[in-house]
């Protein structure tokens, strides 16, 4: 990885006798996309920026679950979810921290009746953390002033009421925040979930994404910032529908962040 | 002959409650035709759910207009009827106003009762032009055609018209007092209907006496027939709304519940040292059905949320596959669970007891698989219903009967949980490439 940041595996740390802080949940989407392989790095470095002593699982992480649950596919989820909690507790993991909003719904919420209970955070909460106890900072940065409209992810939002971290995140960079007219509880959806993401949209006049993407272009904003891997890719395919790449760009909260700190 | 009013009012009174009785059997039989659910947790979480949204209406508010005519005649139903405990006492006994000597505490009442009354009809009326003059769209979508659409506008003409009739009959009352007739005691303060009270003028006690008792009879009347139009109307949910916000969701909206029967299979699927040839043990039973296909798969809190929702439509509108134009509307899976399940209770009535195969059912028959397959699980409807209610539980329910009894999810998502269970991600990638973005 760039910046030469070491990035530990649980195993590499449990035979040398250690135990992280905190395990990095990095998600198929985190591991495979090119895009979101990008979110992973800029979170990585400020974790290393903030001497947080972090692993991931490598080649021992697995999907959570989370698409063959919402497909229906109960049997599918449930062998996911035992096979990864077996991983897990094999390494007496503590705390997950992950920058996919799925993947910290299904740990958090549905792991726990099969075994696997850990204290599970976003990746937005656990910046914040890093701010208050001032394990990280930030001075001003090339964000300040710039229109940043915020895109609540569903399993984020509504689905375990996080709103305030991500903003409060984007407020550090001194940015101008403007909401959408959909906004927290009312947020509209990026379309992907529920295993949208995977298939086709059923038959209709619109999808989901190009009508969230037009109340994001109706904040005329310089950023859309997004804390899901999937919603950045529905918003970015949303803007180059409209072809407005160049004038706005989707990034993650942690992008921002570490962009702004120049890491 | 004298006690025959009394005893007409009595018959009557006996009539609509004996009927409204049998309406809450049958309402309860089906109800119960859900499987059994642990809602016995968090009650100190659910009676403040209950008090917060059913009673203080708190959801109701965040559409403000509708929120506030809503409230209003929320408060007038609840308020006036304490009037109905008199109007009962009075028919039964053959007395007039026999609240009357509470004094200055019956006239507050009573000039309250006026003024929501007043209230009431502005709302009524407010609500039957949204509806029907403005149309806002969540009215006319493809599900509110017939039935539906009646029912709402026959909700607002019932209070309406027992709205007016509680003012007329407290008109010619007032009228009659002013005459010092006979039997009409001096009661009450009428602040919206003595300015009716003029259109009386000049009117002999006895044509006023008539169109008094007219109007008592009526309002009563129009209250017992509204209490069993109930069972036929979305309105039931003016009962409904206080059980239903309380078994309503308490654990975070993200998480959907895990079905024990699978993960029974899935740890003897893992289980190393387990006999894969075993042989079933003797008490086994049929094994379970996975997911829905009919009512009578569903727990019983989902065929409550069925009966208790009002058809506003807050979850179409907020619905993304909605907005765009797909077939899903959670608010046509919330009345076509009802219907479905009204139909397994009529067949259950006319088969005296048991349910006779129709050869229908919830899946394909109400609800299509295009409409299943469209939802975000967004909770975005979830999140916008008044009254707690989950139409998500339905969809995800029914996807698993698709999935795991019929294999007929769309081929993409087959693709993808193949991905899955082959490499673990959602996508062709080998599991052991996971970390090459640390390298890259």
């Amino acid at each position: 990885m760039a910046n030469d940041i070491k990035v530990p595996t649980m195993a590499e740390l449990f035979a040398e006798g250690k135990s992280p802080e905190v395990l990095f949940w990095v998600g198929c989407a985190g591991s495979f996309d090119d895009r979101a392989k990008k979110i992973t790095k800029a979170f990585v470095q400020l974790l290393a920026k903030a001497n947080v002593s972090f692993a991931v699982l490598g080649t021992e992480e697995s999907c959570t679950g989370d698409p063959a649950k919402r497909s229906g596919n109960e049997f599918l989820f449930q062998m996911q979810a035992m096979t990864n909690i077996e991983v897990m507790n094999a390494y007496g993991i503590k705390k997950i921290v992950t920058a996919c909003p799925h993947c910290f719904n299904t740990l958090k919420n549905e792991y726990p009746g099969l075994g696997g209970t850990y204290e599970v955070v976003h990746h937005t909460q656990f910046l914040k953390q890093l701010f208050n106890n001032n394990r990280i900072s930030l001075e001003g940065g090339k964000f300040k002033g710039k229109r940043i409209t915020y895109h609540d992810p569903c399993y984020l939002g509504r689905a375990n009421d996080v709103y305030e971290a991500p903003r409060e995140l984007i407020r550090k960079l001194d940015a101008e925040l403007v909401e959408m007219k959909s906004c927290k509880q009312r947020g509209l959806c990026c379309g992907a979930g529920g295993a949208q993401m995977f298939k086709e949209p059923e038959k209709g006049d619109k999808d989901v994404n190009i009508e969230r993407t037009e109340q994001a272009l109706d904040t005329s904003p310089e950023i859309i910032a997004a804390a899901c891997p999937f919603c950045n890719t529905m918003m970015t395919d949303g803007v180059k529908n409209k072809e407005k790449e160049d004038k706005v760009a989707v990034m993650d909260i942690a992008e921002l962040l570490a962009s702004a700190g120049d890491l | 002959m004298e006690y025959l009013p009394n005893i007409l009012f009595g018959v009557l009174l006996i009539a609509g409650i004996g009927f409204f009785s049998r309406n809450v059997n049958s309402l309860l039989r089906n109800i119960k035709l859900g499987k059994d659910v642990d809602v016995s947790d968090n009650k100190p979480q659910r009676w403040q759910n209950m008090a917060r949204i059913a009673l203080g209406q708190t959801k109701m508010v965040v559409r403000p207009v509708a929120g506030l005519l809503h409230i209003i005649v929320y408060l007038g139903f609840i308020i006036i009827n304490i009037e109905v405990l008199e109007i009962i006492i009075d028919g039964l006994l053959g007395t007039h106003r026999v609240f009357a000597p509470l004094g200055s505490i019956y006239n507050f009442l009573i000039a309250s009762f006026e003024i929501l009354a007043l209230l009431v009809i502005i709302s009524v009326t407010a609500f039957w032009v949204r509806r029907n003059i403005i149309r806002l769209s969540r009215f006319i979508k493809p599900e509110m055609k017939g039935w539906p659409k009646k029912d709402g506008n026959m909700i607002l003409y019932i209070e309406f018209v027992l709205m007016i009739l509680f003012l007329t009959m407290n008109a010619a009352d007032f009228q009659l007092q002013q005459l010092n007739a006979e039997h009409y005691t001096q009661a009450g303060a009428f602040p919206i209907s003595q300015h009716l009270a003029s259109l009386f003028q000049g009117m002999e006690v006895s044509s006023l006496i008539v169109i008094e008792r007219t109007a008592w009879w009526l309002h009563i009347i129009g209250i017992l027939v509204f209490l069993n139009y109930l069972y036929y109307s979305k309105h039931l949910h003016i009962l409904l709304a206080f059980p239903n916000t309380y078994y309503g969701k308490v654990v975070p909206k993200g998480k959907f519940k895990n079905l024990d029967a699978v993960t029974d299979e899935v740890k003897l699927m893992l289980d190393p040292s387990a006999d894969p040839f075993a042989a079933p043990a003797e008490d086994e039973g049929e094994p379970g059905k996975f997911g829905a296909s009919d009512v009578s798969d569903l727990n019983w809190v989902q065929l409550l949320n069925a009966y208790t929702c009002t058809e506003c439509g807050r979850c179409t509108d907020e619905c993304p596959a909605n907005q765009t134009g797909k077939k899903l509307s959670p608010r046509k899976i919330m009345m076509d669970t009802r219907d479905r399940l009204e139909e397994v209770g009529k067949n259950i009535e006319k088969n005296k007891g048991t349910f006779a195969d129709d050869g229908k059912q919830l899946l394909d028959d109400y609800i299509t698989r295009e409409e299943l397959w469209a939802c975000t699980t967004c909770n975005a409807c979830v999140q916008a219903c008044p009254v707690s209610i989950d139409p998500l539980s339905i969809i995800m329910d029914m996807r698993q009967y698709l999935v795991m009894e019929q294999s007929s999810a769309p081929s993409e998502l087959n693709n993808m949980m193949g991905n899955i269970e082959n490499n673990g991600a959602p996508w062709p990638f080998n599991q052991m490439d996971r970390l090459n973005w640390a390298n890259d």
